[in-house]
């Protein structure tokens, strides 16, 4: 455990209280694209933490991992279409979905391993891709609408973007605070044991599979959750959302931020998506500035930028 | 034999063209120290593996207290109190000492889906992990992570991490490989004291070791038991000397 006033902590406090401060920031200035943009980075987030849980401290690289903000973000646009818009409905029941949809998965994934797991996580998201590109009522190729937002009643008022970016932000600390306990608890003990050492983990005496099976499930259901709110957020549903670039998006998040503890990937998300935005105001071509920054962390950083702020407190 | 531990009966496996085993049949009653040697590839470790459970033999029974466990899954055996430790040491590098015990510990108390409780902060778990460390000699190296600790720390780290699972029998395959003298005398030390509670399979190519120790030894060649006894008959045996001890006292004496 580091100490309290380490570079990191402090950094990790001073990204909270940015974020915390975001919509206070837009008032003021009255640029409003700064909230926004900010919720789509929470948003991520969530997304990227969820990835991390089992990239980062289970050892098992997804590449499909966005499919759980298409079925997230799907199953909100088809209640809504059908009329249903209770949140407390849809919510629930994106979430189930997520988790039944990630049991599959991971009952097929994980007995594999290496390149292998990568390409069948890979292939099972491209084929609920190619599924949403067929759902003609809903959009097909082209995505829908959704013309209203998830109803809690009166109390919370999700179209209002202020309260709708502090219900994301809140749910983002809530992740982070949960994917915390979890990896600490004995069961996140078993996680980062398997992906330390599997073999070992069998020889003193652990069922694996049933704990990784069920961490890949955990993951799931918490991004099934971003894709509901990445769906309110842009009060739209199409394929997009789930493609397969997407989930390479996630597993930059996670390695630029650092997989190596739950923050890390929330650092990630920021700092590509600020990129992003800020780059490609100043060219058509800001990947190629990207890249090579990526680059740049993956071959001398090996923590992610979390990993630098470690490092500092014994510079 | 009914009061035997561990019954290895006619087990066989080969691989290809290579007999790994040959119909072993060997049976080690409770408190027992076995050890096993044998040339380079004699299939010592195909055996351990089998026992372990990591390769399914292609005939014969294995029973563990009277209960066949030739089809049960490694973690399985583990539960039932059979612990091993590896030849190449296989341990997880990046946790510290103390994680790699705890864990062990915790892999016998109770199922682990427990979520919300920090685990490094379970006196339950801490307290059994510190107690095998000082059993090995590791008793103030458990906050060093384990990428940082000598070869000779490995090899005791491995039997800390068996015995924590609170086993009935240990197999050891090579515990003592690539150690130096000081660090092979404090193993066989060790030894001497877990024998006294434990049934032990012992592999190893340390004679002087083997010798001090063993109630019984097993010579294995080409996957077939030449000879098994106690150690003054087999040291007595002109096969086993011809096939082996011949060969390997005089250039490393």
């Amino acid at each position: 455990m580091s100490g309290r006033l380490s570079p990191r902590n402090a950094f990790v406090a001073g990204v909270i209280a940015i974020l915390a401060l975001v919509p206070v920031y837009a008032e003021v200035t009255g640029n409003t694209f700064m909230v926004s943009l900010f919720t789509r980075i929470v948003i991520l987030a969530i997304a990227a933490v969820s990835l991390n849980l089992i990239m980062g401290f289970g050892g098992m690289v997804s590449f499909g991992h966005a499919v759980y903000l298409g079925i997230g973000g799907y199953a909100v646009g088809i209640l809504a279409k059908e009329g249903v818009n209770s949140g407390l409905l849809q919510w629930p029941l994106a979430v189930v979905v997520s988790a039944l949809f990630a049991l599959t998965v991971g009952a097929l994934s994980l007995r594999t391993r290496g390149v292998y797991f990568i390409m069948i996580t890979l292939a099972f998201a491209q084929m609920v891709y190619y599924v949403a590109i067929g759902l003609d009522r809903y959009g097909g190729d082209d995505g829908m609408t959704i013309y209203k937002r998830s109803q809690f009643g009166a109390a919370i008022d999700l179209s209002n973007k202020t309260v709708f970016y502090y219900v994301c932000l809140a749910l983002l600390l809530a992740t982070i605070y949960l994917v915390w306990r979890l990896v600490h608890s004995r069961f996140g003990m078993v996680i980062q044991g398997a992906r330390s050492n599997e073999r070992r983990m069998r020889a003193i005496g652990f069922p694996t599979y049933r704990y990784k099976l069920l961490c890949f499930v955990f993951a799931g259901m918490l991004c099934g959750l971003a894709g509901v709110l990445l769906a309110n957020h842009t009060d739209f549903i199409s394929p997009a959302l789930m493609h397969w670039t997407r989930s390479g998006d996630l597993i930059v998040m996670a390695v630029l931020g650092g997989m190596g503890t739950v923050f890390g990937p929330v650092i990630g998300a920021v700092a590509l998506l600020v990129l992003e935005e800020t780059l490609s105001g100043i060219t058509e071509y800001w990947q190629i500035i990207l890249g090579p920054l990526f680059l740049l962390v993956v071959l001398f950083a090996r923590g992610g930028i979390d990993g630098l702020l470690a490092g500092m407190r014994h510079g | 034999m009914a009061d035997a531990l561990l019954d290895i009966d006619g087990v066989s496996k080969r691989f290809g063209g290579v007999i790994a085993s040959d119909a072993i049949s060997l049976a080690i009653p409770q408190g027992e120290l076995h050890a096993i040697i044998g040339p380079n590839g004699a299939g010592k470790t195909t055996l351990i593996g089998q026992l372990a459970g990591e390769i399914v033999p292609d005939a014969g029974r294995i029973r563990f207290e009277g209960l066949d466990i030739t089809a049960l899954p490694i973690f399985r055996r583990s539960q039932l109190g059979l612990a091993r430790s590896f030849q190449v040491t296989s341990l997880f590098l990046d946790f510290t000492a103390l994680d790699n015990v705890a864990l062990a510990v915790q892999a016998h108390a109770g199922h682990s889906f427990r979520f919300w409780r920090d685990a490094r902060s379970e006196p339950e778990l801490r307290t059994a992990a510190r107690a095998a460390l000082a059993r090995v000699g590791l008793a103030g190296r458990g906050d060093v992570i384990v990428s940082n600790l000598s070869h000779g720390e490995h090899r005791q780290l491995e039997i800390a991490m068996a015995l924590a699972t609170t086993p009935r029998m240990l197999l050891l395959d090579e515990p003592m490989a690539g150690m130096g003298p000081e660090e092979s005398a404090r193993m066989v030390k060790t030894l001497r004291e877990l024998k006294r509670e434990l049934t032990i399979l012992l592999i190893e190519h340390d004679m002087d070791a083997v010798f001090a120790l063993a109630d019984r030894i097993t010579v294995l060649v080409y996957g077939r038991i030449i000879a098994s006894g106690p150690p003054e008959a087999i040291r007595a045996n002109a096969e086993v000397r011809q096939a082996y001890l011949g060969e390997q006292e005089e250039p490393h004496a």
